[in-house]
């Protein structure tokens, strides 16, 4: 028999420390089968945030740096201008991404720098303990907002794909979910598609994943995938916002 | 050498999130009645004879824990 489905070479072969049911891990499977299949891992750089994945480089084989809190883009942009053969890959959260490290996502979508960057977005701070980030949807409990989030006091949820996408410089921008067996697969697509972009020096490549975290959302990990479903895809709609590639092809 | 089993589950990295039982169409995997050494109950290949080693298990596996031979 021969092996269909096994680890890729990217991925040490470690035990996570992440919570059962998460998606991270999943997400950095996705990561690792895509660097394989473009045999780029000698020249990958992985840029770790501050949040649960801050030990992503315990688990990918590949070069990495670690940024200060929110500042992943900024290392990157960093990096990919000084090695530009390199592939850089800015992996972060919700909290790091989009609260505090909003300016440097903005500008660094705004330069239009050539790297690609994946936003998790599991609407919650995970690893400080469940406490409200920009991405947490209306309603919803957090350790800060014990009676749900109020959009009227604190404004509604922050949507990265909507107002990157009004930039004129990103070359593509896609969200995507790993709440199922179907949306993984288009996952690894879209995580593919963005390394693609960036070796073929396309520009900046942006894929919002959205992800359970089933310990703070106080689930089990069924009721976090059917809440992904029925909660975050109405109002984090799944797609493509920007495929500058395409545009090109269609004129 | 023996061949190995459509589906290898590693039970001491399984951490029993269940998300590979929701995922098999066929009903083959069950959850393990003991534990394993971190206290989980874990993924076990029960109904062997209905694998036709679709990879879905291993696609939604968070953990890597399953690997699938054909």
């Amino acid at each position: 028999m021969k092996a269909v489905y096994e680890r890729p070479r990217t991925l040490r072969d470690t035990p996570m420390h992440y919570c059962p049911g998460c998606g991270h891990s999943i997400i950095h499977k996705l990561l690792s089968q895509s660097i394989d299949e473009l045999g780029i891992r000698e020249r990958t750089i992985v840029v770790a945030p501050v949040g649960c994945s801050v030990l992503i480089y315990n688990y990918l084989d590949c070069d990495g740096s670690e940024a200060a809190h929110g500042r992943a883009q900024a290392v990157a942009t960093g990096l990919k201008r000084a090695r530009p053969e390199c592939v850089v890959v800015s992996y972060q959260g919700d909290g790091d991404l989009a609260a505090i490290g909003t300016a440097e996502t903005i500008h660094a979508a705004n330069r239009g720098e050539k790297f690609s960057v994946i936003f998790v977005n599991n609407a919650i701070y995970g690893m400080t303990g469940g406490q409200m980030a920009p991405t947490t949807l209306a309603g919803q409990p957090t350790k800060t907002t014990p009676f749900g989030r109020d959009p009227k006091e604190i404004g509604p949820p922050l949507r990265m794909c909507e107002l990157l996408s009004g930039l004129e410089a990103p070359a593509y921008i896609e969200r995507v979910s790993v709440h199922d067996v179907k949306n993984v697969l288009r996952t690894k697509k879209a995580i593919k598609k963005a390394l693609k972009n960036q070796i073929e020096g396309a520009g900046y490549s942006f894929v919002e994943v959205l992800s359970m975290c089933p310990t703070n959302w106080g689930m089990t990990t069924r009721q976090a995938s059917s809440w992904i479903e029925e909660n975050m895809i109405p109002y984090y709609p799944l797609g493509v916002y920007k495929d500058r590639g395409k545009e090109r092809n269609a004129k | 050498m023996k061949d190995p089993e459509r589906v290898v589950i590693a039970k001491e990295c399984c951490k029993g999130c269940e998300l590979c039982i929701d995922a098999c169409p066929r009903g083959v995997l069950e959850m393990s009645e003991e534990i394993n050494s971190s206290g989980y109950h874990y993924s076990v290949f029960a109904n062997k004879k209905d694998c036709n080693s679709c990879t879905l298990c291993a696609v939604i596996c968070p953990d890597m824990c399953i690997e699938v031979y054909k």
